[in-house]
């Protein structure tokens, strides 16, 4: 797979569950389990710095200064034992050249930047103690510690309720707006990434399958799948009738059993046998793009 | 420490006192029970004594008494602080467990922070290196320590660096008849007390390294370990500022339900390395029938431990700051 964030720039990664979202967010920062798997990249780079083949203590220092990560769950996110003082001012040091009391100034500043009411009195709280969007809050603090280029955020929304959902998603398009940085944004809430996203790439069993501007792809899909996803949305009130909501049937192959063509060939309406041998290329016109030898026309979902 | 942490003291202090009244009444009517009482060992000993001279004295020392009267007596005395008299060592029993009970603490808090500390660093080093050959080495040779007796270890030990190799002293506290400046006497005492520490933290050791082994191996597997990494963290880093703390709570709450076990092991090892402290003297005791020092003992011993698990407990709150004190 190939995909490229630029500087302000929000790319949404979409897709089922075991897509492999996370697991690329994961490789961006070599942060996936060894033992278990290798990252075969030709290349991934970072302002002219090729990620894939740097030593561990190089890695260590993008960690967090220029890539920092956002993760699904903040309550298993912090550690429980740590005050939100010790975990903040821990990456500030590391990344910034700081005394212990300027680290602490920094701390609150980045509380402030959040939104964090009485940013004083959080500073030595312990994460049980705070509410989940609090948390996540302090995640994001964190992250923003280091002054990094790239934010990859991992599903910040999905623990959180909608109300709290709805205030974090402001709170990054306002911090990456006003921060200039890029952020990866990893959901399966399709309403998300059109409040937080300029473009979007479709992820299905380990691949993009599209890609575009969030307005283009939404509005006149290409692939089958694409368009599987946004006819799943809710749509339309639950008073008022209420109608049953199409589906995709069937799963996500696991990676050991994924079909020799388009992965999603099995579960495609429009499969040919030409599907179910060759896999289809993700064939890009500038930055916009699918992978389906059927693609739809382009109307409106 | 605000309102709710004394009144929580308060609270565990009555809990504890109820415990020690349940270990004392406990205590006295099980040795009551056991055939056969002090004067009895005494005619057994002397073999001139006849049945009148034995009426006389068990008349004497209140022993014709019922026993719940002698119940009531002992309570009474305990709760003015009087563990009664010791008749076969003619002291205070009070006097004769504080006279001894410095060297099993020595001997106690040094094994216990000789074990945790060697255990938990064992096993975090394993767990670090889990299933590789450093892994495989460090759970076969604590599996030894584990299986091995204490009184084994003990005497092995002794064989070898005392009476082979003649590197450490066979026994006792320290050398007879000793003279020396304090810093002398602390090398001396030392010296003395390596074998029996050895010996008698082995075993936990053990314990602890399999126990933090496996909590550090739960603890790398959580997210906040992958949020430590991902803020650019060094293994060591993360290691030691974020997994150990959180893997030492199993190890601690360990530590606490051990400590009377321990003063077991302590025993035996007093015994084997000729440490004067309460060990020894409850051996003793038990083997000349002393009921008023076996007594004493027992309830100076329930107390430690009750305050050494109140300790902990409150050690637990500092370490988890989940875990609050409420009333």
């Amino acid at each position: 797979m190939s995909f490229s964030v630029g500087v302000g720039e929000t790319l949404a990664l979409v897709g089922e569950s075991g897509a492999g979202k996370s697991l690329t967010a994961m490789a961006l920062m070599r942060l996936h389990k060894t033992q278990f798997m290798d990252v075969v990249a030709d290349r991934i780079d970072l302002q002219g710095r090729d990620i894939a083949r740097m030593n561990d203590r190089e890695i260590r220092q993008i960690r967090g200064s220029k890539i920092a990560m956002i993760f699904q769950d903040p309550l298993t996110a912090l550690n429980p034992v740590l005050t939100v003082e010790r975990q903040l001012v821990e990456s500030i040091l590391l990344h910034n050249d700081l005394s212990r009391a300027g680290a602490r100034q920094r701390a609150l500043e980045l509380l402030d930047m959040v939104r964090i009411p009485a940013a004083k009195s959080r500073l030595g709280e312990y994460s049980h103690r705070l509410s989940g969007g609090m948390r996540q809050r302090v995640m994001i603090a964190m992250a923003l510690a280091g002054n990094p280029q790239l934010i990859l955020a991992d599903e910040p929304t999905t623990a959180l309720d909608v109300t709290i959902s709805a205030q974090i998603l402001d709170l990054l398009r306002e911090l990456q707006t006003n921060l200039g940085v890029g952020m990866l944004f990893i959901t399966h809430d399709l309403h998300a990434v059109r409040t937080v996203a300029q473009r979007v790439a479709v992820m299905y069993s380990g691949r993009i399958v599209e890609t575009g501007d969030v307005d283009t792809v939404f509005t006149a899909p290409r692939h089958p799948y694409t368009e599987g996803l946004l006819a799943a949305r809710p749509h339309g009130s639950f008073v008022d009738g209420g109608h049953r909501l199409r589906e995709i049937p069937g799963t996500v192959p696991t990676p050991s059993d994924r079909p020799a063509g388009c992965a999603f060939a099995p579960r495609c309406g429009h499969k040919t046998t030409e599907c179910e041998e060759t896999l289809p290329p993700l064939e890009l016109w500038g930055k916009a793009g699918f992978a389906c030898f059927h693609p739809l026309e382009g109307v409106p979902a | 420490m605000d309102r709710q942490f004394w009144t929580y003291l308060g609270r565990r202090a009555v809990q504890s006192l109820i415990i020690i009244a349940i270990v004392i009444v406990g205590s006295f009517l099980l040795l009551h029970l056991v055939p056969g009482d002090m004067v009895d060992v005494l005619g057994g000993q002397r073999g001139d004594m006849d049945a009148e001279l034995m009426a006389a004295l068990r008349e004497k020392y209140g022993l014709d008494r019922p026993v719940i009267v002698q119940l009531l007596e002992y309570v009474g005395n305990v709760l003015r602080g009087d563990l009664g008299y010791s008749y076969r060592n003619s002291n205070e029993v009070l006097n004769l467990v504080l006279q001894r009970l410095p060297v099993t603490i020595l001997l106690v808090v040094c094994s216990v922070i000789t074990a945790v500390f060697f255990g938990t660093m064992a096993g975090v080093f394993a767990a670090r290196h889990s299933h590789r050959l450093a892994d495989v080495v460090i759970s076969m040779v604590v599996l030894v320590f584990y299986a091995t007796p204490i009184f084994l270890t003990g005497l092995g030990l002794m064989i070898v660096f005392s009476v082979k190799l003649k590197l450490l002293p066979v026994g006792g506290l320290m050398t007879a008849g000793f003279s020396g400046s304090w810093l002398e006497l602390i090398a001396d005492v030392a010296t003395h007390l390596i074998l029996p520490v050895v010996s008698l933290s082995l075993f936990y050791i053990a314990i602890y390294c399999r126990l933090a082994r496996a909590s550090m191996l739960q603890v790398l597997e959580q997210d906040y370990i992958r949020t430590a990494y991902a803020k650019g963290l060094s293994t060591y880093n993360v290691i030691i500022g974020h997994a150990l703390r959180n893997a030492l709570l199993p190890v601690v709450t360990m530590v606490g339900l051990q400590i009377a076990e321990l003063f077991g092991g302590a025993l035996l090892t007093e015994t084997i390395f000729s440490l004067p402290g309460v060990g020894r003297l409850a051996y003793d005791a038990v083997f000349e029938r002393d009921y008023p020092l076996i007594l004493g003992v027992l309830i100076v011993c329930a107390f430690i431990i009750i305050l050494v698990n109140l300790i902990i407990d409150i050690l637990y709150t500092l370490l988890d700051p989940r875990v609050e004190i409420s009333r």
